[in-house]
């Protein structure tokens, strides 16, 4: 065989730094993927903390409760009246939410709030979050189990309503989340769109 | 000022008033419904409590016009002869003292033992934890309510 055979075959050479390349190049994609994960992952735990500073806020979290009675105030102190969540969330016989809350705030300091469908969340799913974890609270939040069979496409739904938003309209006397509604929407949405990625 | 037509104790009535009025309001001076109590006005009490299609509601901060065309009932239509079993019970276990949160306390009741006919007594502390009395029956009213409720069953 003559050289002038041989020239048309790679040598062993070649083809071995070819190979080598590749593998450069694959383990260098392999490496921007995971990079891009980490950052992405790390972008979402972010998000999530802003939105944990909302849901934590005492407007959120004073009917978000583990037991049957709702909280008030800033302090979060116990719902005058003995009222209890009651099986669907709206208290109870004789004493429903609608008996003192209206579809509009009172106009006066320490009168009842109010906005439309006023309620907890029923007894069967109480999404309570009051003493979670910020990873325990994200956990709970993806949870179709725990979270009222919501997908996270309706949690953004669900903070659209009249009864998240009256959070930042709250009447006199009471704080308002320490996000704007529009920020914590969006920040929700790049939580979501980062992977939903929850801090430990 | 709105006119605004609602039902109160089975009777049509129209009133021309703000729609941010109280019900209570409109109940005492324009309709001179004076049996159901002001108290509070902050939903704080309960002695202003009525019914609004058959569920508790407090009429100091219930606009009128979150009202309008719905059923309203005061203390004054409970029964026109006073046989509702909570009126019976009532008079039974002779409940006031000072009689001011009562008529709140009695259209509580009723609509506790409307949805709930055997209460027991920690339905009967839930469901009237709202209302208040100065003059602290509340044992008479607890056993009234129970008494109410084997009444409207026609075991006594």
């Amino acid at each position: 065989m003559s050289f002038a055979a041989l020239r048309g075959i790679p040598s062993l050479a070649t083809v071995s730094l070819v190979i080598a390349l590749v593998n450069v190049q694959w383990s260098s994609d392999a490496s921007l993927r995971a990079r891009s994960k980490t950052d992405n992952s790390k972008a979402s735990v972010l998000a999530f903390r802003a939105v944990q500073s909302v849901l934590m806020s005492p407007r959120c979290l004073n009917c978000h409760i583990p037991g049957e009675g709702p909280l008030q105030g800033d302090d979060n102190h116990p719902h005058a009246m003995n009222v209890k969540r009651g099986a669907d969330g709206a208290g109870s016989a004789a004493l429903h939410c609608f008996a003192c809350h209206q579809t509009e705030n009172s106009s006066f300091v320490h009168g009842p709030p109010g906005a439309a469908n006023w309620r907890l969340p029923p007894q069967k799913t109480p999404m309570a979050w009051k003493g979670l974890t910020a990873g325990e609270l994200c956990r709970a939040l993806k949870d179709r189990d725990r979270n009222g069979n919501r997908s996270l496409e309706d949690l953004v739904s669900h903070m659209d309503t009249s009864l998240v938003r009256w959070a930042w309209n709250p009447g006199p006397g009471r704080t308002v989340p320490p996000l704007s509604h529009e920020e914590f929407v969006a920040r929700m949405k790049e939580w979501i769109k980062t992977g939903a990625a929850c801090p430990e | 000022m709105a006119k605004i037509a609602l039902i109160v104790n089975l009777e049509s009535k129209v009133t021309e008033v703000e729609p941010d009025t109280p019900l209570l309001w409109v109940l005492r001076e324009n309709f001179g419904l004076t049996g159901t109590k002001f108290g509070c006005g902050m939903a704080l009490c309960g002695a202003c409590t009525v019914h609004v299609e058959g569920n508790a509601v407090r009429s100091c901060v219930t606009p009128i016009a979150a009202v309008a065309g719905k059923h309203v009932t005061t203390i004054e239509g409970l029964s026109r002869d006073r046989s509702h079993a909570v009126q019976r019970a009532w008079l039974e276990e002779q409940v006031p003292q000072c009689g001011y949160c009562q008529p709140g306390q009695m259209m509580s009741a009723a609509a506790l033992l409307a949805v709930n006919p055997t209460p027991s007594d920690t339905d009967i502390n839930d469901a009237m934890a709202g209302n208040l009395c100065r003059c602290g029956t509340y044992a008479r009213i607890r056993k009234a309510i129970h008494l109410a409720a084997d009444l409207a069953r026609g075991q006594k």
